[in-house]
């Protein structure tokens, strides 16, 4: 008797994990089908006279990029500022403070900068993607765009991306500038370093390779966000509860696979 | 080759019968592993108002949406203006969707858009008309709904019967062949949802288009239908005129009219087992 109920307990956790692990290689194909259906749309789109509109890619490239200047100018400064406090604290025990631009240059280009710029819109344009689409979905209006031979991905998704791959990587360009500037005011003051020399020894430090490292993360942090957006609005199910968990899902997805990304990237790229 | 240039315009030609919009021919559907219709076949013809009835669950809505293209069937045909949506090539597909019109039971009108530009949309993105002229055109159509003055509105700033109208308005910019409403009476009062079927009528004769209604209102459905289909739990229970299923002698169809519940006979072993579940325990064991 105890075997048997052993036995139906371990079937049990293995359908569990089985059901989720197929659910999760679901969710990935998901993702490569909206990633193709999106090029194929921004390729094919004009053939079919459905081109993508570039007033809908303004659009979202306002919204993503130019209305998150402030808060990513205000995130990236105070993260220079803290990198500079941390690093001059540390490297004081060895007593080379004035080493600490080396790592300001690096963590902020390489690192802090794109992760930062990524969480932020993911935050911000991730979870607005997925509450739109949810919110889309179910008043019927995706429906309404498909009965008008309107494709929802080359209406809705195309723009969305291409405001998110253009708008990225520049904000994560400003973000090192305002990050690095706002570090070499604090530096500047703690360590009596005129801004002229601080910027002097960051540009000699820093390659092209280092800011590409951080540009390149960005674009692939910008497909995630779309994606991840776009397809969590999709999937909504149920009224206003559905959006509510379509829109905290995307966001905490969104900032779970920039991490994880931001992990393999440097592990790949780095050592 | 004589026979073989027969072949090639046969099968290029509509299999559809001449005189039908839309047929339907032995169509399933699942939701998951519930069955939602069972071998459903319908003829929709020419310039006629068709409407769908059924009570909750009888697989109205899912019909529509088979109707409309928005699902693509696994099994049987439908083919909608000669075009069979099972074989339909990307671009006649888009093609014959700029011919279908749909006023959804909510509006679905675009939040963000203004009503003027909502009502401009299919135009703007289906044709090369200038600003002005698709200005024009969405005016006329608002006049025709009787909603002229309001194209700079938002959608939030109009009434439930407003922006059913404006759905309409919408709905008939690109000149449709076939014009789907879901449920046009809901959420309305009697007046305004009189004024709605009248409407209705009243595109028929001025644009001669086929109108298709999915509604569970009986009134509205004697008033504006040619012909009604009853939907009862995935099956067509009746296809025919006003008349027809008035006088029909079902007793089911004559509950549906007369909104009579059908006696429920309960098997008391079935009943316990659903009370404690244990049915329910069983099947996931």
């Amino acid at each position: 008797m105890t075997n048997e109920i052993q036995q139906k307990t371990s079937a049990k956790f293995f359908d569990r994990v089985g059901r989720s692990a197929v659910g999760m290689l679901e969710e990935v194909g998901r993702y490569g089908v909206m990633l193709f259906d999106s090029i194929y749309w921004l390729v094919m789109g004009p053939n079919l006279k459905q081109p993508v509109r570039v007033a809908s890619v303004f659009s979202e490239m306002m919204e993503i990029g130019i209305r998150a200047i402030p808060i990513v100018g205000m995130m990236a400064g105070t993260i220079g500022i803290m990198l500079a406090i941390q690093g001059i604290y540390t490297l004081r025990i060895f007593g080379a403070e004035s080493r600490v631009v080396i790592g300001i240059a690096f963590s902020m280009v390489r690192e802090f900068g794109p992760l930062i710029t990524g969480i932020l819109v993911a935050g911000r344009s991730g979870s607005a993607l997925a509450a739109r689409l949810g919110t889309m979905k179910i008043s019927q209006e995706i429906d309404a765009l498909e009965v008008m031979g309107i494709n929802p991905v080359r209406f809705l998704v195309v723009p969305a991306l291409l405001g998110c791959l253009i708008m990225v990587p520049a904000l994560t360009f400003f973000g090192d500038v305002v990050g690095l500037w706002a570090a070499g005011v604090y530096v500047g003051v703690a360590l009596d370093i005129s801004m002229a020399a601080y910027i002097d020894q960051t540009i000699d430090i820093l390659s092209v390779d280092d800011l590409m490292h951080g540009l390149g993360k960005s674009v692939i942090f910008a497909v995630l966000i779309a994606l991840i957006g776009v397809l969590n609005g999709f999937m909504v199910k149920g009224g206003a509860e559905g959006v509510g968990k379509a829109t905290t899902r995307a966001v905490v997805h969104c900032i779970s696979a920039l991490v994880v990304t931001d992990m393999l990237f440097a592990f790949m790229v780095t050592r | 080759m004589q026979m073989a240039a027969t072949k090639q315009k046969n099968e290029n030609a509509p299999a559809i019968t001449p005189g039908n919009v839309i047929e339907v021919r032995n169509l399933v559907t699942y939701y998951g592993t519930r069955r939602i219709l069972n071998d459903v076949s319908l003829d929709i013809r020419e310039g006629e108002i068709m409407v769908i009835m059924g009570g909750s669950g009888s697989g109205k809505s899912t019909l529509l949406r088979y109707l409309m293209a928005l699902e693509k069937q696994t099994s049987g045909t439908i083919n909608i203006l000669g075009h069979d949506i099972g074989t339909i090539s990307k671009k006649d597909f888009f093609n014959m969707r700029k011919k279908l019109g749909v006023a959804f039971q909510g509006g679905a009108l675009f939040s963000s858009m203004t009503v003027g530009e909502n009502i401009m949309l299919p135009l703007y993105e289906h044709t090369k008309l200038d600003r002005k002229t698709m200005e024009i055109m969405a005016r006329m159509k608002l006049e025709v709904v009787s909603l002229a003055g309001f194209e700079n509105l938002m959608p939030s700033e109009l009434s439930g019967g407003m922006i059913k109208r404006a759905a309409v308005a919408r709905a008939i910019v690109m000149d449709p062949k076939i014009l789907f409403f879901d449920e046009p009476s809901a959420g309305l009062d009697p007046v305004v949802s009189s004024a709605l079927d009248d409407l209705i009528l009243t595109l028929r004769e001025a644009m001669g288009m086929t109108i298709v209604v999915v509604t569970h209102e009986l009134e509205s459905a004697f008033k504006i239908a040619d012909r009604i289909t009853m939907l009862d739990r995935g099956d067509i229970l009746f296809q025919g005129t006003v008349e027809e299923i008035r006088s029909h002698p079902s007793e089911r169809i004559q509950n549906l009219l007369n909104r009579r519940s059908e006696d429920q006979t309960i098997d008391p072993d079935e009943y316990m087992k659903r009370l404690t579940g244990e049915d329910v325990k069983g099947r996931l064991a």
